[in-house]
């Protein structure tokens, strides 16, 4: 399948120039709660995505059918039944993991970023095109939200997806683990830098 | 704009549709959540009576089904701390070589957004914390969800169910830290800043199960 030039776009400008997080500053309560570890990022960066995508895609190809009075209800009722499905997923297979991300998987829901590409692209979009934007946001929120958790796990527990990298020589020539990182000011932090990076990488300006 | 009940048709269908596709997911995945409700259950009991002692370990399914067969030994106790063969109060029973090292009974109550629970255990002698475990919870992440950690669970250890006079107590949590001359400094543990209200659910709910045990835990002190 051939995708067409809109569809490219439609995918590739939330990743980094677009970013929903650095541009938008949306989905900021989950990329600072879920981030202190790199399994928990990954994991709620596949749930997202996953919500995204979908839910993109079933309302793209509902558009022309939803009622105008009810869409945002209609948009919250896919938007939630796919939250819902991944919740159980990772109950049924990732327990430890879905255990730590606790109340975040539920919050998917009222993720900014999820309503705010149903209303703002799926709505006025064919499925495929509505697909590749979801895939699009959901991968542009787990790039940074990675980048937090790859700095905050390396710096906070010198570990990397639980492995301890930090050698041990290290420790015994005095080095010790920031803890600042393991709470949430450290994310504040680390998220702060990269915005301020990305933003001034990409010229962004706030309207 | 669409009528009425093109919106009512619309809304109902889409609900229906929705509806029992989550409950096929649900009804198809629940064994295997089941299974690992009931893993996670296993896991906090060892875990409260010390199995493994190094508690960095990391548990799989196969190893905590082996350790929970090999040291665990489950009764039920009544009011009255006698042993029935049903409709009782469950015991969880460390056993090595025949000897038993220690008791881990359920605890659950209401923190502040939720149910909690969780598995206290005492050491052979009646009146001494073994360990504590908290598995389920929903507390805020950070604030009252602190309770499921090591640093937290860590202050019970070592802490009395019993008075210096020898009359049963229970154990409290502090709000702040517990000054080491505190006269209360054998039943009362460090709180959690921010996470005033979980404590006292938790006070209220180890004080109510702790009396459930009463009998039980005051005969293996008479026992001794």
């Amino acid at each position: 399948m051939a995708l067409d030039s809109k569809s490219k776009q439609a995918f590739t400008d939330p990743l980094i120039q677009n970013n929903p997080i650095t541009s938008q500053i949306l989905g900021i309560c989950s990329a600072l709660a879920v981030t202190v570890k790199m399994d928990t990022a990954v994991v709620m960066t596949l749930a997202v995505v996953f919500v995204l995508a979908f839910s993109n895609t079933i309302i793209a190809a509902m558009r022309k059918w939803i009622p105008g009075r009810v869409r945002i209800i209609v948009q919250l009722t896919v938007i939630a039944s796919l939250v819902i499905l991944a919740d159980q997923v990772l109950r049924a297979y990732m327990y430890d993991i879905s255990k730590q991300l606790s109340v975040f998987v539920g919050l998917i829901i009222t993720n900014c970023i999820v309503m705010g590409r149903a209303e703002a692209f799926a709505m006025q979009n064919p499925p495929g095109r509505a697909f590749m934007d979801g895939l699009g946001n959901g991968l542009g929120y787990g790039i940074i939200l990675i980048a937090v958790a790859f700095f905050r796990e390396i710096f906070g527990s010198g570990t990397f997806f639980g492995i301890p990298i930090i050698p041990q020589a290290f420790y015994d020539a005095g080095y010790a683990n920031a803890g600042l990182f393991v709470l949430s000011p450290g994310a504040f932090i680390i998220l702060g830098l990269i915005i301020w990076g990305l933003r001034t990488a990409t010229k962004y300006e706030e309207a | 704009m669409r009528s009425n009940r093109y919106v009512l048709l619309f809304m109902s269908s889409i609900t229906i549709v929705l509806g029992i596709l989550l409950s096929l997911a649900a009804t198809a995945l629940k064994d295997r959540q089941d299974r690992n409700v009931q893993i996670d259950m296993k896991k906090n009991i060892l875990r409260s009576l010390n199995i493994p002692e190094d508690r960095s370990q990391k548990l799989m399914t196969d190893d905590i089904e082996s350790l929970f067969k090999s040291y665990i030994k489950t009764i039920q106790v009544d009011e009255n701390g006698n042993s029935v063969k049903s409709d009782g109060n469950a015991v969880f029973i460390k056993m090595i070589d025949g000897v038993e090292a220690g008791y881990s009974i359920p605890i659950s109550g209401k923190g502040l957004w939720s149910t909690i629970y969780g598995y206290l255990a005492i050491e052979p002698d009646g009146e001494t914390v073994k360990g504590v475990t908290f598995y389920k919870h929903g507390e805020t992440p950070g604030l009252g969800g602190e309770i499921d950690k090591d640093w937290f669970t860590a202050n019970f250890v070592g802490k009395k169910i019993v008075t210096p006079e020898g009359l049963p107590c229970s154990i409290g949590i502090f709000k702040g830290k517990v000054a080491k001359d505190n006269p209360k400094e054998y039943c009362l543990v460090d709180g959690i800043s921010g996470a005033t209200m979980t404590g006292k659910g938790v006070n209220i709910f180890i004080e109510k199960d702790l009396k459930t045990y009463g009998e039980y835990f005051s005969q293996i002190r008479q026992n001794q």
